[in-house]
């Protein structure tokens, strides 16, 4: 039966609260999407339980992106939740330690996470556990380097005609 | 009945080279006839990636007319064609590509960069972008410009034509030649 509900942000909330506990890190509402930070260890548990059930349906993945904090030394994930049913969006983000970057795949929820993935590793250099193909997919095959992590150098390396005078450095 | 009178245009015909002429037969050194024949007859491959692409296409158009330089059959097969022009930005995931593209054609070719991209990589100074196509492929002429004016580009042809026209027939045998090709790893 179709109800209004009058806050479905509240509505996510308290849902995930009460199934996930201590494990919903925070959550605000930025410009009307709400965004929760969710610890590493339930992500996948998290986004299943968001895509099933049945009040909240978030079937469909817009996009998934890695972010990098060099202060905090930490890789995270972005995933952008979008409900066909209920017209919701939210963002789920998740973060771990850089000595470790290892996530679960979303791809056995969403197969639409198979590329989204690879470019997360092209970029970022996260690994997902139990891709299918977790190779690079936009750079070059045999790239060493992540180049969207904040210590890559935003210009090529190999000019050598770039005077610093000229380019305000 | 003046105004009315059409005016009668001369169609342009290319300029004979220096030779001997008499009745019936006109003799001239063979490279300046190849050349001549070779200058006026370039059929290009556009490797067109990006916005200059565009003024490519604007420059085939009937307002700046490339066709009336020779230049009327493109091709987009290697085999068939004998300038390469590059024309956009050329990721360095593509440079192998144009290098194939490249080798793919048969003598004589020439080869022209249309762009700031195409020539050093342009405004693009990251990761993805190759920083000039001469890192991969050997350059005959440079058109700078982001996008270069149709103008601009039949300039470029222009001194395509020049280099096609005065280009000695050993050229591509010479000693040369054969290092410029060593140094991009073509023999």
């Amino acid at each position: 039966m179709f109800q209004i509900i009058p806050d479905r942000n509240q509505l996510v909330v308290a849902k995930l609260t009460d199934h996930f506990g201590e494990a919903i890190e925070r959550h605000e509402v930025i410009t009307d999407m709400l965004c929760i930070t969710v610890n590493k260890e339930v992500i996948n548990e998290a986004l299943l339980f968001l895509r099933d059930d049945k009040e909240m349906q978030f079937n469909f993945l817009t996009t998934l992106c890695g972010m990098h904090y060099p202060e905090k030394e930490q890789l995270g994930l972005v995933f952008h939740l979008h409900s066909f049913v209920n017209n919701q969006r939210i963002r789920i983000k998740t973060s771990t330690d850089m000595s470790n970057p290892v996530f679960p795949t979303s791809t056995t929820i969403w197969p639409s996470a198979n590329w989204m993935e690879r470019e997360t590793y092209d970029f970022y250099g996260i690994l997902f556990e139990g891709h299918p193909n977790l190779v690079r997919i936009l750079n070059v095959d045999d790239m060493t380097d992540f180049p969207l992590r904040k210590d890559f150098p935003l210009e090529d390396q190999t000019r050598e005609d770039k005077d610093d005078s000229m380019f305000g450095r | 009945m003046s105004e009315n009178q059409k005016q009668i245009v001369k169609p342009t015909v290319a300029e004979a080279p220096e030779g001997v002429s008499g009745q019936g037969f006109f003799a001239t050194s063979f490279e300046k006839a190849v050349g001549l024949a070779r200058k006026n007859s370039l059929w290009p491959l556009p490797f067109a990636t990006s916005c200059c692409g565009i003024e490519f296409m604007a420059t085939m158009g009937a307002h700046y007319d490339l066709a009336r330089f020779g230049s009327e059959r493109l091709s987009f097969s290697p085999r068939q064609s004998d300038l390469l022009m590059v024309m956009g930005t050329v990721a360095k995931k593509m440079g192998p590509v144009l290098r194939e593209v490249y080798i793919q054609m048969a003598e004589p070719k020439w080869v022209i960069a249309v762009g700031a991209c195409a020539s050093s990589g342009g405004i693009f100074d990251t990761y993805s972008v190759l920083q000039g196509i001469d890192r991969v492929i050997p350059v005959d002429v440079y058109v700078p410009g982001c996008p270069p004016r149709p103008e601009q580009i039949i300039d470029g042809l222009m001194k395509i034509q020049e280099l096609a026209g005065n280009e000695s027939l050993r050229r591509r045998h010479s000693k040369e030649y054969e290092d410029l090709m060593k140094k991009y790893n073509m023999e």
